[in-house]
């Protein structure tokens, strides 16, 4: 009888915590466009496979007032479910609970939780959504910041985290989501800033808005934070349960394998690639003859646009494409591509996920503001992330193949496993009008028509080098092969390769050149 | 067959040209341009606090010329060279940008 009592006491008080904010608080979140934490986890995982925990968790703040002040759940709700039958840690901060403002007693949830998720080995999600530190506490908040840091750090590479930010993420909540692998935003929704409009504005006399400088768009597209760009939150939650769905639970698993299915793109693969090696076309349309049902989900589809990089499937399971981008900047690897591809290599390799690469690129980007910019260190972010990499790496030429972007897109010399080449490939030290006019330059100057005379050396240098023959020649390409025996020599390649191991000089770890 | 054919562009690496699309940052970088040293510019947005230099006057190498403030800090902008003011672009109490031109100079002739 008085266990009945008790139970129904603690329905009425989970109930009560349950409400974050209150009624009014909560409708205050609904119409700013924004689900409630609650409803942002329960959409996500499995249904009924949410567990919460530290629901009675209070703060311990006594100063401005604050002893007074109940806070349900100290602004974030922490617990363990499934995605698709994968088990996650997930955290969500609460809005409507004091603004979903950073705490010691929050972060302490938090680190909890992300405790949980190493140990268990499983991914992380934390969705963020907060006005940032709870001021009225402090160095305690900011403790409680720098204890979530370091956990990100331990974390990083044993397990998936993934940051989703729905709301504010401003100041230092911001390098969370920095540190983790997947950053997901959405359109009018998300705002990340190191220092807001107002201080901007106070400080330096420079107006912009929030969404101008830290929105959604602003992070997919300007400054690369952002790997996930939805319109909706109902999208972004669909977009993280598909990467959950490609990615293993933990660095000692391969990513599920889920049945073999064939390429649904009907595009030849032999037409997608034009014969004039000037003229672009879209690399997609490459990895859609090759992936399992002609799926690919991208990573940072905005960011970058010269390099593609995401996840698809081969034979059930799943593999890492990096492919030039001919469509945009020629398919230059710049600062901003070699950053791109760098992590996306190192979190492939973390995971025990093979890297294919479709190599079609002209270069480096030429430029004062390149070079400034540092395209020298950046660059080398790409040569070290694709020499450390043991996972199987396989790399198809499709088209150009020049000077030290050859090198760098996980060429033999970098340790790659496979490389095969079309017979479109060009693989050279230069594109042939800049090799010709360095190497006859005395011929063509000499001639009675220079240009004849250069059009003709050109002409002499294709014939001769921009083929993928005098590379194999070397044993530097593996095969050349027909287009479409693409995807079965991938394959195959990916098959043999199942056992691979490849060792590294022990160390403590490298130093990249980050 | 593409649906759509969207707007390509020569864009010129090395001695060959491909026709491609541009990205907005691309699009948006700032063309290099030799500094010109006879050009005081802010190198960073902030307050024009004080003014010591005058026009047509000859300052010393390392005189002050003003006092920029900025993220809280009072700047004191010195003389690289000796030289004569030739224009002075600021006023008290002005909130520049970064790169402006605060003060030009000119050689002394004599």
């Amino acid at each position: 009888m008085s266990l009945k009592k008790n139970i129904l006491a603690l329905r009425q008080k989970k109930a009560i915590v349950e409400k974050g904010g209150g009624d009014k608080a909560i409708e205050k979140q609904l119409a700013m466009g924004k689900l409630t934490a609650r409803e942002r986890i329960l959409g996500l995982l499995d249904a009924n496979s949410f567990h919460e925990y530290d629901l009675f968790v209070e703060h311990e703040e006594q100063n401005f007032g604050m002893a007074s002040k109940e806070l349900p759940g100290d602004g974030v709700i922490t617990g363990t479910g499934t995605i698709n039958g994968a088990p996650i840690c997930i955290y969500a901060q609460d809005f409507t609970v004091m603004g979903g403002s950073l705490g010691l007693k929050h972060a302490r949830k938090i680190t909890k939780i992300m405790d949980h998720a190493l140990k268990m080995k499983v991914p992380c999600i934390g969705i963020n959504d907060s006005g940032g530190a709870r001021i009225q506490e402090g160095i305690g908040a900011l403790a409680g910041y720098g204890e979530i840091f370091y956990r990100n750090t331990m974390a990083s590479g044993v397990i998936p985290q993934i940051s989703v930010i729905l709301g504010p993420c401003a100041g230092g909540a911001v390098y969370s989501p920095a540190l983790t692998d997947f950053v997901f935003v959405v359109e009018n929704i998300s705002k990340m800033f190191i220092t807001g409009p107002n201080v901007i504005e106070t400080v330096l006399g420079e107006k912009i808005s929030q969404e101008d400088l830290g929105g959604a768009r602003v992070h997919a597209e300007i400054t690369g934070n952002a790997h996930f760009y939805a319109l909706s939150e109902a999208e972004c939650l669909e977009q993280i349960k598909q990467l959950i769905g490609l990615i293993p639970h933990n660095n000692q698993l391969k990513a599920p394998k889920i049945e073999a299915k064939k390429p649904k793109s009907r595009k030849s693969i032999e037409n997608i690639i034009p014969a004039d090696p000037k003229q672009p076309y879209d690399v997609r349309e490459i990895i859609y003859t090759l992936a399992d049902e002609s799926k690919f989900l991208e990573v940072q589809e905005l960011w970058a646009p010269n390099i593609v990089i995401g996840f698809g499937r081969m034979d059930g399971e799943t593999v890492g494409f990096v492919a030039n981008q001919p469509m945009y900047l020629a398919g230059v690897l710049d600062c901003d591509a070699s950053d791109k591809a760098a992590r996306f290599i190192r979190f492939c390799d973390a995971f025990n996920i093979p890297i294919i690469t479709l190599e079609d690129m002209p270069g480096y980007l030429p430029g004062v503001d390149q070079e400034h910019a540092g395209v020298i260190r950046h660059g080398a972010k790409m040569l070290y992330a694709y020499s450390e990499a043991t996972v199987p790496k396989i790399t198809v030429i499709l088209r150009k193949a020049y000077g030290g972007g050859y090198i760098a897109m996980n060429s033999r010399h970098l340790g790659a496993d496979f490389m095969f080449a079309w017979p479109s490939a060009e693989i050279a030290v230069m594109g042939p009008e800049g090799a010709a006019n360095i190497i006859f330059r005395k011929e063509i100057m000499e001639a009675e028509d220079e240009d004849a005379m250069r059009q003709l050396k050109v002409k002499e240098y294709i014939e001769k080098f921009a083929n993928p023959f005098v590379a194999a020649s070397k044993g530097y390409i593996d095969a050349v092969i027909e287009p479409l025996e693409t995807r079965d020599l991938l394959l195959h390649a990916l098959e043999v390769s199942k056992l691979k191991d490849d060792y590294r000089p022990a160390k403590k770890h490298g130093i990249p050149p980050f | 067959m593409k649906k759509e054919t969207p707007e390509f562009v020569d864009f010129a690496i090395t001695a060959r040209k491909y026709k491609t699309l541009l990205t907005k940052k691309y699009l948006n970088r700032k063309p290099w341009s030799e500094v010109n040293p006879y050009e005081i510019q802010s190198s960073i947005p902030g307050t024009i606090i004080e003014i010591f230099a005058k026009e047509g006057e000859i300052v010393k190498e390392g005189e002050p010329l003003l006092i920029l403030e900025a993220m809280k800090m009072m700047n004191r902008i010195e003389m690289p060279f000796t030289a004569r003011i030739k224009k002075i672009n600021i006023a008290i109490g002005d909130r520049i940008p970064k790169d402006s031109i605060m003060i030009e100079l000119e050689q002394d002739e004599k």
